[in-house]
Formats: C-alpha cells, structure tokens, sequence
C-alpha cells in the first residue's frame, strides 16, 4: 500500500511539474477561457436574457452554473490527452516495463485532473462573487458543487482515456474531442433554461448528464438548499450509473492496450 | 564454468490483427553475455523485445527471464529487468534527473541509494553537466544517453536495448558499445536488437539473425562466419543486362571450386574454396558471356555474406550517421 501511494504520488508530480513547465498552458489553465465566457458572456446577454424565463436576478447569475459546469466537461474530456501522447512517444510503454501497480498511472492522473478542476471551479466561483453572484447555500454548498464536479469529471475522464488508449492517431482522437464538446454544450440547459428550449431539444438535453448536473448545481448558487435537495440526489443518482458506466468502458480499454 | 540461462525464449510468436508478425521465435541467452537480434526493419525485433519486458502479450509460446514466467510472473519479471526502447522515451519538460527520480520512487529504491545513483549514472553516461535542463533541450544523442541511463536506474539483472545506437554519430556509438561491454564485464546479461551489421559483428558475444519474423540462425559471428565456409568474391560488370547477369549466373554455378552464386543489381556475389583456382575461371566465364568486368572484390567470410546466406537478401543498412540528425 505505501509503494502504491508512492507511486501515484511520483507520477502525480509529474503532471504538476509539466504543468508549471508549459508556461503558456499554466496561463491558460488560471486564466481560463471559461471565465471569458462568464464575463463577457454573462454581461452581452444580459438583456437579451428574459429574467423571467431564467428565473434568476441577472443572466450571469444564471450562466454560472453553466460555467463551472463547462469547466468540468472541458478537463474531464481533455484528460487523457497526456496519456496518449505518453502511448504515442513511448513514455508509457517505459513505465508499463517497471513493476509499477498498473493503476497506478490512470489513478494520478485522475488525481490530477481532479485536482486542477476543483481549482478552476473555486476561482470561476471566486470571480462570479466579484459580479454579486454568490451561492445562496454557502460553503457547504461549494464543497457539494465540488462533489458533484468531481464525480461527474471522473466519468469523462475515463471516457476520455478510454479514447486515448483506443485511438489509433491523435488526430482521431482530437476530432471525437470536438464532435462530442459542442453538442454537450448546447444541448444542455448551460446557456437556457429547459423551459424556454423547443420540445425537440428539451428532449435530446434530457438524455444529457451535463443538463442534470448543471440543474443541480444551479439551485445551489440561485436558491438554496430547500430547492436544491431534489435534484441534487438526482443528480448524484444518475452520476453513479454514469461513473460506473465510464469506468468500466475505460478499464476494458486500458486492458485491451496494456494488458 | 556452468551456464546459467537468463533468457529463455520457446516458439514465441505474434500476430497483430491476421498480421503475424514473429513466429516461432525460440532461443536462450545466457547470463553475462550480450545478445543481439539482428534483422531489417519490420523484422519483428521490437515486438520480441516488448514481449520479452511484459508490455506485449505473445499470441503463442513461452519466455522467461530467470526461470520467472513473462505473462504469469510479469512482476517479478519487471523487478529484474531495464528497458531502453528504440523510440527516445522522453518526457520533454522534465529534466534529465527528474526522470531518474521518478523511475527511483517507481522501483521503490531507498532515498539515500537512490541520490548516490543517480549521479553515477549521470556521470556514467557524461550528463551530469546537463542533468537539471530540461529534456527538450538535449541533443538527440544525449536523449538517447538518458534513455540509457533510465535503464540502468534499477540495476537489473537483464538489460533490454532497442537498437541502442540508431541515428547516433560514430563517436556516440562507440561510446555507447563501451559501456554496454562494461556492464557485460561486470556480470550483467544485455539483450539488444540491431539492423547495423557491425555492430552486431563487434558488440555481441551471440547472435540470431530474424528476418520476416523468422529466426534464420543462431552463433556467435566468429562461428557464423567460421560455418559459411570458403571466401568470398564480389564481380560487377560495366552496364550488364539482365539476361546476362542471368548466363554469368548460370555459368560460374557450374565451376567445381564455386559453393554458391548470388546474382545483386551490377554483377554476382561468390563463394569460393581456393581463390586462385575461382579467380580466373571466373574471368573466363565472364569473358565467355561478353561481359566486361568493372570490378573484383576478395574478401574473407562477413556477417552481411551470412546474412545474406541465410536470408536469401542483403541487409540494406542505414547509415548511421546521415539517417539521424543528432550529435553530442
Ligand atoms: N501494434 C502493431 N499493430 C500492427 N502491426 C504491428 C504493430 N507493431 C508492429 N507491427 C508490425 O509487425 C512487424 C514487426 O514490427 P517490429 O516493430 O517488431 O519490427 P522491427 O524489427 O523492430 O523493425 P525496426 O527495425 O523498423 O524497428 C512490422 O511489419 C510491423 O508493421
Ligand atoms: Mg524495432
């Protein structure tokens, strides 16, 4: 047990330390496109919004949810691109040579990802209260907006490294990172409330785990627990058989390229 | 002095998706010596090395290393053994003792072993200069020397090396077959693969030669050469044509002191019992087809005259120095 923590911390620090190598990358990591988002959009649509239709005070207190949301779905689908580059230079087949527990490299850079995420989603909300948008249930409602992206990050990032060791090129594996982002996106209730989508796309968004979560995690920042409860069980429900789902997908697919 | 087997290898073979790429694949090396698997590319030397260092599963046979099972004992296997894969396995943004640092916590050495060899082996390998750059800054030649001492971090048992010199310039080379002499000198078993013919003449103690995922045969080069018998005569005549590469052929085939005739692109490659007698019978013989002769070359048995024997083809080699960019 000590030399398995041993090792998920020393491949752990990998990832942090490339991290703060890639200059660039940690910029973009902080200052993130994603706060662009809440800021630039959350004041253009501001009027355009109908604060009736989105049932919150302003249309950024609305989007943040989204935001935080879109935040998770970005690093959860981009996590395993670490990896595949680790499987196309030959790096992985270096550490699968050493007697490492196998686990070991998908489980650090869970911790990695997970890790950056939770940050990012701290610094968004820390933003948002800039704006006055403040979560209505408190700390303890931040620490549940952390679990809730936690887990649903888990599963994309299995889903994501699911794709990295299946991938033939990482061509592939960019253009089904981009195939699969937008629509996510989109057909959610990130941007509009379900109850002002067409019939049509209400019903596609309902078949999406980010509409769930962002429902979830929107009652928490607007309203409070009282509203929150219900679909945050909701939430947690469907994120369990989501996360079982992705992790199995993506153990089958480890086994299958590494043995 | 009794041999002890380090690596034994039995019928191994492997098929990628109806793609067999080895098959068959059996033999043994024995502690302390080095090992080469010579071959062209696609030969399938890598795919018997990765099953050989447990990240390859063999669609048929056995290997083990020390008597531990690949597949079953993979573990244990892994305690024992050093990989230097053919693709420079870098990770560019960390420097070169950071990757020793991080395969020291992977294999669990204790911190105060750990510090101390890491800078025998950066010094082994003349990076303890450039040990806190980053990687993305070191030459391909000095990749490669961390590549190298990444797998001598474990002090394993068996080292695996994947053409350990491919793109490398000559004083590279001969650095790095300096070192890999000197672990065998101090007990350790190396398991290389090559496409360079001089190499494998120089550095290994024992060699197979694989081609189309075959092993042809196995000895040491002095033995290979030794077998082949008799010299050989390489002829090339001024602008032949086929049909008369094709007579010339058929001509010297039927000489008594002739062994065996290989036609090649510009004349016909010979082996020969008594070089006096063969030299001017097969003048004649030239002369006889209306041939003129450009060039005659004598030459004791080499490793590319048994390769050639054995594979039916030459080894086309890559020159070491102008197929990769890199230098020290
Ligand atoms: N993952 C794979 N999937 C399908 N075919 C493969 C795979 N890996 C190798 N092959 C094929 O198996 C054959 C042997 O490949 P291998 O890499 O073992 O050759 P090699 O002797 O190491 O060649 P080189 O000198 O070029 O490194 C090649 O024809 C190659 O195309
Ligand atoms: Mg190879």
């Amino acid at each position: 047990m000590r030399e398995y923590l041993q090792e998920i911390l020393a491949l752990t620090m990998r990832w942090v330390r490339r991290l703060s190598r890639e200059k660039f990358s940690m910029l973009f990591t902080l200052v993130q496109p994603m706060l662009f988002w809440l800021i630039f959009f959350g004041n253009l649509f501001q009027r355009a919004a109908d604060t009736q239709v989105v049932q919150a005070p302003n249309y950024m207190s609305f989007l943040t949810a989204g935001v935080v949301v879109m935040t998770v779905l970005n690093n959860g689908l981009a996590g395993g691109v670490d990896l595949l580059f680790d499987k196309e230079n030959g790096f992985l087949e270096r550490l699968m040579a050493t007697p490492i527990h196998r686990t070991s490299i998908i489980v650090s850079r869970f911790l990695f990802v997970m890790g950056i995420t939770a940050l990012q989603i701290l610094v968004i909300l820390g933003v948002a209260s800039f704006f006055e948008v403040r979560p209505a249930t408190g700390i303890p409602g931040v620490a549940v907006i952390l679990g809730i992206g936690m887990l649903f990050g888990i599963g994309l990032t299995a889903i994501s490294m699911a794709m990295a060791f299946s991938v033939r090129s990482h061509g592939d594996f960019f253009s089904v990172l981009g195939f699969l982002s937008l629509p996510m996106i989109f057909l959610s209730s990130a941007l509009v409330p379900l109850a002002a989508m067409p019939t049509w796309m209400k019903t596609l968004a309902l078949f999406n785990p980010m509409t769930w979560v962002i429902d979830a995690v929107r009652p928490l920042i607007l309203s409070g627990w009282d509203a929150a409860i219900p679909s945050v069980l909701a939430a947690l429900g469907l994120l369990l058989v989501f996360d079982a789902l992705c992790l199995y997908g993506g153990a089958r697919a480890f086994q299958r390229a590494v043995g | 002095m009794n041999a002890v087997i380090a690596v034994d290898v039995v019928g191994l073979g492997k098929t990628y998706d109806g793609f067999t790429a080895i098959r068959d694949i059996s033999f043994s090396v024995q502690k302390g010596e080095i090992f080469g698997l010579l071959g062209p590319n696609g030969a399938g030397k890598s795919t018997t090395l990765r099953i050989l260092i447990t990240t390859l599963r063999p669609t048929t046979g056995r290997a083990t290393i020390f008597g531990h099972d690949v597949i079953r004992e993979a573990t244990t296997v892994r305690r024992q053994i050093g990989y230097v894969p053919q693709e420079r396995a870098i990770d560019r943004f960390l420097t070169g003792r950071e990757h020793l640092e991080l395969l020291g916590a992977l294999y669990h050495l204790p911190k105060s072993v750990l510090k101390q060899r890491i800078s025998e082996l950066l010094k082994l390998v003349e990076l303890d200069q450039h040990a806190d750059r980053v990687a993305k800054t070191y030459s391909g030649g000095m990749k490669r020397k961390l590549d190298i001492a990444c797998g001598l971090l474990p002090n394993p048992s068996v080292l695996f090396l994947d053409e350990p010199t491919l793109g490398l310039d000559v004083q590279s080379r001969l650095t790095i077959w300096e070192y890999v002499k000197r672990l065998r000198d101090q007990g350790m078993t190396i398991v290389m693969t090559t496409n360079y013919l001089d190499e494998a003449d120089q550095l290994c103690d024992r060699l197979a030669i694989i081609d189309h995922g075959q092993i042809r045969i196995i000895g040491s080069p002095q033995e290979l050469k030794a077998g082949l018998g008799g010299d050989g005569l390489t002829v090339t005549l001024e602008h032949p044509t086929p049909e008369m590469l094709e007579r010339l052929e058929h001509e010297i085939r039927s000489l008594s002191c002739v062994r065996s005739v290989h036609a090649r692109s510009q004349g016909v490659h010979v082996r020969i019992d008594a070089p006096e007698k063969a030299l001017v019978a097969i003048m004649e013989a030239a002369s006889r087809i209306g041939g003129r002769i450009a060039s005659v070359e004598y030459h004791r048995p080499r490793l590319d005259d048994v390769f050639m024997a054995y594979t039916g083809h030459p080894l086309e080699q890559p020159d070491p120095v102008s197929s990769g960019s890199s230098s020290l």
